[in-house]
């Protein structure tokens, strides 16, 4: 047997050359057509290999002319009766449950994000320390901190949706838009944000648009499905058009999330349920 | 493997005979041996029959059961059993029990968070590890600590931990005292498996005092959780979610806590260091010197740490009845302060108007000389705020002998109320205060005056909502408080039942009236005080099973000066000094002085009383010498020296004692133990270290007072927190935090 100390040089040695054969190996991977158009779309996404990605937005607040925090904002008169509306949810010492809620709100009347000004108007309201609120609004990915476009289009991209092709839309769109992830159009109607799996793999690939055009009255939150590059594309010019896109799938043949062209099993009447021939007992 | 599983049963057999001796000294390292490898772990032979003998509490911690039996039970920690009170957690029965589990984000003092993880233990029939800071101990548990589970727990926790922290101990700030680094050497692998980028943060700006390196972070939210429940101001919180998670302001914001410098303590590892302190000095480098502040009256225990002649930094000592194992800013960072305009040699002013520096021989001569031309009742003493009680003795036994009385401690005021020492005592004790339900402060801002009292005020407000009520000027308070008026009119009409808080103050049970010392200063103070003391008599504040009537001082001197009898009135005494002392006494007004008055200035710094001195004798600073203190609740500490002291600079009362020899009134001791001894004689409390020696006699034995209240409402005494004496208004650390920290 080997003295302790060489047996560890051997196994530091044996390691580093299977990391690097495993290094090789990625790189002989990309030369496949499946994973070259994922590392082309990773590189188009402007995702730079060495850093590993976080959370979209950043961590702490930029003031910018449109998000200051000294600047005054405040609930709509309609949206204060909201406000007290979710309130009386929730008991008179535990004000801060409100907070999400509240967020949301804030966001829908302020077109889709909530400014530093918002967070510390609900602050107020909840009777809790802003940097409590900034946690929430930190914490969810739902609460947009930086502007966004009047439509904004969240892309699935969990595996399903990625499987599916959810890259793809997701750079027909970018490409389209001719924005950034998570940037906004010149005139201010859109904006692309990724999200995680929405629930919808069954009509994969998908996207969620929340229409904050019409402020909290109007504010709608759709989801359009089975995808295609083509599809998107007409789905985002009838949005800009002032159009209500039909929502959910967008397969011609597809009745909700049944099989294209109608049903092709479980055709006749369900079975009953079998029961116990009580005589027999 | 089998000589591998040899050689560890070999090993861990001479750790576990070693272990014993230096669990006593140290913090406990479990054999790393085993834990290196978790194959070659899993490969020994399972926990060895023979238990290890059963340790001592960590840290020598007593445990007090309750007196109901049905209130204490009973667990197993590595197969000794060990009693409890209900509610302590696991981690709490391990340490009663002698084995120190491994934390971060765990701290007595703070709440629960148990996000760090560190604390597995093994517990029996649970069908995982439990994080022990979290978990309540249950009758009966079977806790294991050294198991390989446990082990290999720890061991991951920490990969994981150490996945995103830098490599950079090098050159970190915390390297040497790093929980991260001690534990990650005790309880982690050899190596990690992560490959990736580690991630990096961008750093914070918390103000002039917290250096941020936010990529080191190990979130154990620690800082949020001291900022919110101890210091009182939210700022900090916890943004973000997952590996993106981060520990900051979310907007640009300074931390503008008095007690903000803790938070660098509670750190376990290099995210929050000390600014000042940056790349200054390596912890093993340092000396450390057991001692006290003197910046204010609470008399925090410190540990001065010095490198050579020069203080490095100052830290908290643990004292539950002061400090806690808190100090305020001022304390922490004045340090700066006793390197900057200091007094180094004896100086005497010529005719042009200019200093010049002279021998101590000169000096004191022509002291001696002026001394001899002048009468004896133009002579003056002055003690300042930072005297200790063997120089103000000297003082004042010297001041005496050359036929003079008008000797004095600045910021008694003109009647100082040194009669009884409950008069001028914080008689509740400042850990007493945790009992008290209502408060009623008079005249004081303890956050400014006394932070450390303050945060025991909050504390107490904390945890059991006690209610305060404040008379004063308008101020900044870090709990909830009812601001009941400004002037004394609103406590003449608490004392005839007339206000809305009497109702408050009637149904407490253990009430506390604090004064503040300010209210020395005004004219009608011997009124106020006997309306305070109808409010006491009226609403039970002094039963002889709680004294909740209180005075709560500003200086370090003060309490002593008051045991020891320095009560001239000071703007008699300086409109009629034709030879004035000054013994560091910068904040007495020196307006009334005749202009032909001889001022001597004894004292450590240039500060303000030099522009109007005549001769220079330069003393040492509270680093630098052995001192009596005491402190508001009176409590009698001693100051030892850590540094030499600067240049020609002496002792204060041995300058006092070798000028009574030149001028001939000699005074009777020569060592600092005959001064101690002669203070015994006028004040025994005073040479009884360490000791709080409550006041005996009650108030009820005053004469009756028939002077009036004034209209005037109360001032503000301490304008700024940061610059109070003659070190704080000397450090640059202070200057900028007044400059950017106060509230304009």
């Amino acid at each position: 047997m080997l003295p302790p100390a060489a047996r560890l040089a051997a196994r530091r040695l044996l390691g580093l050359a299977s990391a690097s054969a495993s290094e090789a190996a990625g790189r002989r991977l990309a030369s496949s057509p499946i994973a070259a158009a994922g590392y082309s779309a990773a590189a188009s996404r402007g995702s730079v290999s060495s850093t590993r990605p976080f959370s979209t937005a950043l961590n702490y607040h930029l003031d910018s002319p449109e998000n200051k925090p000294d600047m005054k904002w405040e609930f709509s008169e309609a949206n204060m009766k909201k406000v007290n509306e979710i309130l009386s949810h929730y008991p008179s010492n535990y004000k801060q449950s409100g907070i999400i809620p509240l967020l949301d709100l804030a966001q829908q009347q302020h077109g889709g994000w909530v400014p530093v000004a918002a967070m510390d108007a609900i602050a107020k309201i909840v009777e809790v320390a802003p940097i409590r609120v900034y946690e929430v609004a930190t914490f969810y990915t739902m609460f947009n901190r930086t502007k966004v476009g009047k439509y904004h289009l969240l892309v699935c991209g969990t595996t399903p949706c990625m499987i599916r092709g959810s890259r793809e839309i997701e750079d027909t769109l970018l490409e389209h838009l001719g924005v950034k992830r998570n940037e906004v159009t010149s005139d201010g109607l859109f904006s692309v944000g990724e999200m995680e799996c929405m629930g919808c793999c069954v009509n994969a690939p998908m996207i969620a648009v929340a229409d904050y055009s019409k402020g909290s009255e109007g504010y709608t939150y759709n989801y359009y499905e089975d995808l295609t590059p083509k599809r998107v594309v007409e789905i985002v010019e009838m949005l800009r058009r002032g159009e209500t896109p039909p929502r959910g799938t967008q397969h011609p043949e597809r009745k909700n999330c049944g099989p294209a062209g109608g049903n092709t099993t479980l055709l006749g009447e369900p079975k009953p349920p079998p029961c116990r021939d009580l005589d027999a007992c | 493997m089998a000589f591998l599983a040899r050689a560890l049963r070999q090993s861990n057999s001479r750790l576990s005979s070693r272990c014993p001796a230096v669990a006593a000294s140290c913090r406990w390292i479990s054999p790393t041996a085993a834990a290196g490898s978790p194959e070659a772990g899993a490969a020994v032979a399972p926990a060895d029959p023979e238990l290890p003998p059963p340790r001592e509490p960590v840290g020598g911690a007593r445990v007090e059961l309750p007196p109901n039996p049905e209130d204490a039970l009973e667990v197993f920690v590595d197969g000794h059993a060990v009693r409890i009170p209900k509610g302590f957690t696991v981690l709490q029965a391990c340490e009663v029990a002698g084995v120190d589990i491994p934390r971060f984000c765990y701290h007595s003092r703070l709440s629960i968070a148990g996000n760090c993880r560190m604390c597995l233990v093994e517990v029996e029939k649970s069908p995982k590890p439990v994080a022990s800071c979290a978990m309540p101990a249950l009758p009966g548990m079977k806790i294991k600590t050294n198991t390989p589970v446990a082990k290999k727990a720890r061991e991951g926790v920490m990969e994981f931990l150490l996945m995103n922290h830098p490599l950079d101990c090098p050159i970190c700030d915390q390297g040497g005292e790093c929980d991260l680094q001690d534990q990650s050497m005790a309880f982690g692998a050899d190596r990690g498996r992560f490959t990736e980028m580690k991630r990096s943060v961008v750093d914070k700006n918390l103000g002039p005092l917290v250096k941020t390196v936010m990529t080191r972070c190990i979130q154990c939210t620690r800082c949020v959780r001291f900022a919110t429940e101890v210091a009182g101001v939210q700022d900090l919180g916890m943004l973000g979610r997952g590996s993106g998670e981060e520990i900051g302001t979310y907007v640009e914001k300074l931390m503008t806590s008095e007690l903000s410098g803790n938070v660098i303590d509670i750190c376990p590892v290099g995210a929050l260091t000390s600014k000042p302190f940056a790349f200054k000095a390596r912890n093993w480098e340092l000396k450390g010197t057991e001692t006290i502040d003197v910046t204010d009256a609470v008399g925090s225990n410190i540990r001065v740490d010095s490198r050579g002649p020069e203080v490095m930094r100052i830290v908290p000592r643990l004292n539950e009845d002061i400090n806690e194992e808190w100090i305020s800013d001022k304390t922490r960072f004045c340090y700066d302060g006793l390197k900057r305009q200091r007094l180094n040699d004896p100086m005497i002013r010529g005719p042009d108007g200019r200093f010049k520096a002279v021998t101590w021989r000169d000096a004191l001569a022509v002291v001696a000389e002026v001394l001899h031309q002048v009468k004896p009742e133009e002579i003056t003493g002055v003690a300042g705020k930072l005297s200790d009680a063997e120089s103000m003795m000297a003082l004042k036994d010297f001041v005496n002998r050359m036929g003079s009385d008008k000797v004095l401690c600045e910021g008694n005021g003109p009647n100082p109320p040194a009669d009884l020492r409950s008069n001028y005592l914080m008689n509740t004790s400042i850990a007493g205060l945790e009992k008290a339900d209502v408060f009623l402060l008079v005249g004081t801002q303890p956050r400014v005056e006394a932070a450390m009292v303050n945060a025991r005020i909050r504390k107490t407000v904390k945890a059991t909502q006690a209610k305060v009520g404040y008379i004063g000027p308008p101020a900044d308070f870090n709990y909830d408080h009812d601001h009941l008026g400004t002037g004394p009119q609103t406590l003449v009409e608490i004392a005839e039942g007339r206000h809305p808080f009497c109702s408050v103050l009637q149904s407490a049970k253990n009430p506390v009236i604090i004064a503040g010392a300010g209210l020395f200063e005004r004219e009608d103070q011997d009124a106020l005080f006997s309306t305070i003391e109808t409010v006491a008599k009226k609403f039970n504040v002094t039963r002889p099973d709680w004294n909740g009537l209180n005075v709560l001082l500003l200086h370090a001197a003060q309490a002593a000066a008051l045991d020891l009898g320095l009560v001239a009135n000071p703007s008699e005494s300086i409109k009629s000094a034709k030879f004035l002392y000054l013994m560091g006494a910068d904040d007495i007004s020196l307006d009334k002085l005749p202009d032909d008055a001889f001022v001597v200035y004894q004292g450590h710094h240039g500060d303000k009383a030099v522009y109007r001195a005549n001769v220079i004798l330069p003393s040492s600073a509270f680093s630098e010498k052995e001192g009596t203190y005491e402190n508001t609740e009176g409590c009698t500490q001693w100051t030892i020296p850590a540094v030499p002291t600067v240049g020609d600079a002496r002792d204060d009362w041995k300058i006092i004692r070798a000028l009574s020899e030149v001028a001939g009134a000699q005074l009777p001791y020569d060592s600092l133990s005959a001064v101690r001894d002669r203070i015994s004689t006028v004040a025994p409390n005073l040479v009884h270290l360490d000791e709080r020696e409550p006041s005996t006699i009650s108030a009820e034995v005053k004469p009756p007072v028939k002077q009036q209240v004034s209209s005037t409402p109360f001032k503000t005494v301490v304008e700024n927190f940061y610059m109070t004496d003659a070190i704080t208004r000397a450090s640059k650390i202070m200057a900028q935090c007044s400059a950017t920290l106060l509230k304009k």
